[in-house]
């Protein structure tokens, strides 16, 4: 708890996300670099799909972290909210219209996959559905934040919001396994060995990994925003402005 | 009980019981889920007998016949199979052997005619030499095994 008190202190991220921001997006950069690369020319076509399953390096990882980014923002939400931590409710805020985003890129590039290689952009199956269902409730979580003036309170209102759409999370993943779906279930789990051959799977990783760390450097750069928004009025921000120290 | 640990708990019965709540509401309505029928499903009469619906397994090997834009070919779960007939284009991964969505409306026994067809990708991906070994080594141990 000391520890949350200490480092949870928005001036002290301020200047912590502030050191960390330039390793992260290089290591942002390395690695969407060399994975477009091995993705993209190094990777070998489809013995059905040919060139077209490319889009997966894009498509599968905005998916995962689609997910990912909504337990991390509910965790946040739900955290700001039992125990009033004002960088957990910041961080939260934040973390929304990144979710949304790789939401919308894994529905676009999933929908452009889908026209050459079902027959259609879009079916009401239960995994598209229930993804297009995880966008809404982003959407929802920055109306209901947008809509309310004070910040606590929005945070606290939107945090309810965002714990009850946990829910949809494991629908999301088990969707395939739970209803007949056109979309196949996933060629990667913990349990079995992997579906995807190995000159596939690691441009695949290495893609993943690179729209993880771009995920955390925006949620750094977005969050030292949101904080100096916040505590404008403080003497801190008012030297950091002025430039005097 | 201090307020913090009554929020806790708020939060952790509030998601117990959306959870429950949801899971009830997904079983209700399993049977409105299902994207697609399989041709036993059909015939043991589980499928809407009117109307549109969609029918799904393999197309059986061997079964297409093409004749311009009109094709006809089995869907089968390795039990039971229907014939479909449809006119149209087909989508890229529509193949013998491969997975497929038909939607339309069945119009005798075991015939259906389709006025979408949709083929079902699978979990696998691999280079194409490595496909073709592995054809090669399944038909050198199905060939073992016949002798």
């Amino acid at each position: 708890m000391k520890f949350i008190h200490k480092y949870g202190a928005p001036k002290r991220f301020y200047q912590l996300a502030g050191t960390f921001i330039p390793w992260f997006a290089g290591i942002t950069a390395v690695l969407f670099v060399s994975g477009l690369y091995l993705g993209l020319y190094w990777a070998p076509p489809d013995y059905q799909q040919g060139d077209a399953y490319r889009i997966m390096f894009v498509h599968v990882p905005n998916a995962w972290m689609s997910m990912m980014a909504y337990v991390i923002m509910a965790s946040f939400a739900a955290t700001g909210y039992i125990w009033n931590i004002r960088l957990a409710d910041i961080l939260a805020r934040v973390s929304a219209p990144l979710g949304a985003s790789f939401t919308l890129t894994a529905l676009v590039t999933g929908s452009l996959w889908g026209k050459p290689m079902w027959g259609t952009y879009w079916v009401w199956d239960a995994r598209l559905t229930s993804e297009l269902i995880l966008f809404f409730l982003y959407v929802g979580y920055m109306a209901l934040q947008a809509s309310i003036d004070d910040a606590r309170r929005a945070a606290h209102a939107s945090a309810i919001l965002a714990i009850v759409g946990v829910v949809n999370i494991p629908i999301i993943h088990y969707s395939v396994y739970w209803w007949h779906t056109l979309h196949q279930p996933a060629s990667l789990t913990l349990t079995n060995q992997p579906k995807i051959y190995a000159t596939m799977l690691i441009p695949l990783i290495v893609m993943s990994l690179a729209f993880m760390f771009f995920y955390l450097t925006m949620l750094c750069v977005r969050a030292r925003s949101e904080i100096l928004l916040r505590e404008r009025h403080t003497d801190w921000v008012r030297k950091l402005v002025e430039g005097k120290p | 009980m201090r307020k913090q640990n009554k929020k806790l708990l708020f939060v952790l019965v509030g998601l117990a019981g959306v959870s429950v709540a949801v899971w009830l509401i997904l079983t209700a309505f399993r049977h409105n889920l299902v994207f697609f029928y399989s041709p036993t499903q059909v015939l043991e009469g589980k499928a809407p007998t009117h109307g549109v619906f969609r029918l799904g397994g393999l197309v059986e090997k061997g079964s297409i016949k093409k004749d311009g834009l009109k094709t006809t070919f089995t869907v089968t779960d390795l039990r039971h199979s229907m014939v479909v007939h449809y006119t149209g284009i087909l989508p890229d991964l529509f193949r013998q052997g491969q997975g497929v969505v038909v939607q339309g409306r069945r119009v005798g026994n075991t015939v259906f005619m389709a006025s979408q067809v949709l083929a079902k990708h699978g979990a696998n991906y691999m280079p194409p030499d490595v496909a073709a070994e592995l054809k090669r080594s399944m038909a050198a141990k199905a060939k073992a095994a016949l002798s």
